[in-house]
């Protein structure tokens, strides 16, 4: 009951610093807005009340910052939450959403349509980038998912491995592809894959919002059975889970959830990884808390390095998988030392 | 909860595992599992808390086949405690005892009263209450095995199953352990490799060679001399002590030992 109290602190407490660098993060750039017009902007376009003012700033706020910043913090939220998930689901704790081969098959996708175009592709060029990182995503993690079974059950050490093998093939046909590209594609290409949220628009973002709400609601109904799955695949078939159709049904959500954010936002790495550690390490494993703590603080997190991307080297933007890492790792090294109850098993 | 198995054949891999067997547990009994290594022992629990589809035969708790139940029903009358402890830590030995609860609830159910006493009354009986905070991964052999139990005990099953739940204890651990047991009244199949230890605990014995079983009955007529040269391998006596309890004595050597030195003797001396 305690426990139920400060998760709830938690997440009102997580959802308000979101909140706020939110509105921070559309205040700062090339021109810097005062926070209180962000906010009279914000208001007045989603509840219709107030003076929209300045056109110039209206246009600023809410055409290019606002939709951007949204972005950054649902795909922070779906690779984060992607991630906890799996690392349950394979029982390892360095899965991430790479391990299903879905961030390199988005890649594949992605460069042959920014290299070839869309005229060598045919079906595929139609879908633009992010239709054929989409499809390339849901393709890798399917073929995973049939190579990573033994006897009609999904194995995790085999999924993982097959996971690993099918990336390194889509890695070497992607490089491949790379060599046929001129300078300017390659920029884009390299953009791409260390992912970026500088091209998002409003009328992508309801999609990928019903997706990473939905199946963060979703998955964290699953909580009690995925704790059950902490204990071993014995023991949670004991506990009354059906291990091997949970397994199924929860990799299926997370690779849509995973081919949806890569598809719009690219490869951006370390996320997944990182902040479903960070949370398992400060309010411990469970997953009804930890999955909408994960999604909360990986899209804070991701809302931050976005405005650190496109601040830190003006008028130059960096790819955000260059500071996710550079960011997190320290910290999370730091963290880990400090932890006693890992390895002493 | 009563426990029958019936004619039950496993395959694994195309190999047959388990053959014929039947075994019968009565309201309240605790059976013990015995054989030597590979006699199929963790197979045979695993048919009965439904994690293997047996090739023939049937295996019911309380009269009911177990692969008609949901496997939440089913999880409501039979609880485990195995040797895969899982990987990941994170969980405190309160979370880990509530994952007893899994069974009695859908998707959207949250935790009520009822949840909370269970895992209460589990936590005092076991005992593990004074490190209920502490993370699973930082407590002893002993206080691992509680904890489980204390899990099992949470899911307030009819019929126990136990997989070795002595392994890498001490010997006052183990009796503490078996005392537990003893005091909870829940029918219970038990696999254990100790035989003096499952002498100790258990009103009747099922003895498995080679995924058959050979001999089953209270303990003192199931464990003969014969047999246990026969099954394990070693020379032994067997008596009941005036205290109740049935002690075995072991032969020096086992028997495949002395044979080999009986055959050394035998040969030539100048070879």
């Amino acid at each position: 009951m305690a426990g139920r109290l400060r998760m709830s602190l938690g997440i009102v407490g997580l959802l308000v610093v979101l909140l706020a660098v939110m509105v921070v993060a559309v205040s700062i750039g090339a021109v810097n807005i005062p926070v209180a017009d962000v906010w009279a902007v914000l208001l007045h376009h989603v509840t219709g009340r107030g003076a929209t003012g300045d056109p110039a700033l209206d246009q600023i706020v809410w055409t290019f910052r606002a939709p951007r910043v949204v972005l950054a913090a649902l795909v922070g939220a779906g690779l984060a939450v992607a991630g906890a998930v799996l690392q349950t689901l394979v029982s390892n704790p360095l899965a991430d959403p790479i391990v299903l081969g879905s961030s390199y098959g988005a890649s594949l996708g992605a460069v042959l349509v920014i290299t070839l175009g869309g005229a060598a592709l045919g079906g595929l060029g139609g879908l633009g980038v992010s239709g054929a990182a989409f499809v390339g995503a849901l393709a890798a993690g399917a073929l995973v998912f049939a190579l990573g079974q033994r006897q009609g059950r999904l194995a995790p050490t085999r999924l993982v491995l097959a996971g690993v093998a099918v990336g390194y093939v889509l890695l070497s046909m992607t490089s491949f592809v790379q060599l046929m590209a001129t300078p300017t594609e390659l920029r884009t290409v390299m953009f791409w894959m260390l992912g970026s949220v500088a091209g998002a628009q409003w009328d992508q973002l309801p999609t990928v919002a019903v997706v990473v709400i939905g199946s963060t609601v979703l998955l964290t109904f699953f909580g009690r059975r995925l704790n059950a799955l902490l204990a071993g695949d014995e023991s949670a078939t004991a506990l009354g889970v059906d291990v091997n159709r949970l397994r199924a049904v929860l990799l299926v959500i997370s690779a849509l959830l995973t081919g949806t954010v890569i598809a719009v936002a690219g490869g951006v790495g370390f996320v997944g990884l990182m902040i479903p550690h960070l949370v398992r390490l400060t309010t411990g494993a469970d997953h009804r808390r930890l999955l909408p703590l994960t999604a909360l603080l990986g899209a804070v997190y991701l809302v931050v390095v976005d405005l650190l991307s496109r601040t830190l080297t003006r008028p130059n933007e960096l790819p955000l998988g260059i500071l996710t890492a550079m960011l997190g790792a320290p910290f999370f090294l730091w963290l880990l030392r400090r932890n006693k109850g890992l390895d002493t098993a | 909860m009563r426990l029958t198995v019936d004619h039950l054949h496993i395959t694994l891999d195309r190999r047959p595992i388990l053959r014929d067997v039947n075994l019968e547990a009565a309201e309240g009994d605790i059976v013990g599992l015995v054989g030597p290594n590979g006699s199929g022992k963790s197979t045979l629990l695993r048919s009965v808390y439904r994690s293997l589809r047996p090739a023939d035969g049937v295996v019911r708790v309380g009269g009911d086949d177990v692969w008609e139940l949901s496997s939440r029903t089913a999880a409501r009358r039979t609880a485990a405690v195995l040797q895969d402890a899982g990987t990941v830590s994170g969980l405190t030995v309160t979370e880990i005892v509530a994952l007893g609860r899994t069974p009695h609830h859908g998707l959207m159910d949250r935790d009520g009263a009822e949840d909370h006493r269970a895992v209460a009354e589990a936590v005092d009986r076991c005992g593990v209450g004074p490190f209920a905070d502490r993370d699973y991964v930082t407590l002893s052999g002993g206080e691992r095995q509680r904890v489980l139990l204390a899990r099992a005990l949470a899911q307030q099953p009819r019929l126990l199953v136990l997989d070795e739940l002595t392994n890498h204890l001490d010997i006052r651990a183990r009796f503490e352990l078996l005392d537990l047991i003893r005091r909870t009244g829940i029918t219970t199949l038990a696999a254990l490799h100790d035989l003096d230890l499952a002498a100790r605990l258990c009103d009747h014995l099922v003895v498995l060679h080679e995924g058959a079983v050979v001999a089953a009955g209270p303990v003192l007529k199931v464990l003969t001399p014969d047999l246990l040269r026969e099954v394990f391998g070693v020379r032994a006596d067997t008596e009941r002590h005036a205290d109740g309890v049935v002690r075995i004595t072991y032969a020096a050597q086992p028997l495949a030992l002395e044979r080999e030195a009986l055959e050394r003797e035998a040969e030539p001396a100048d070879r």
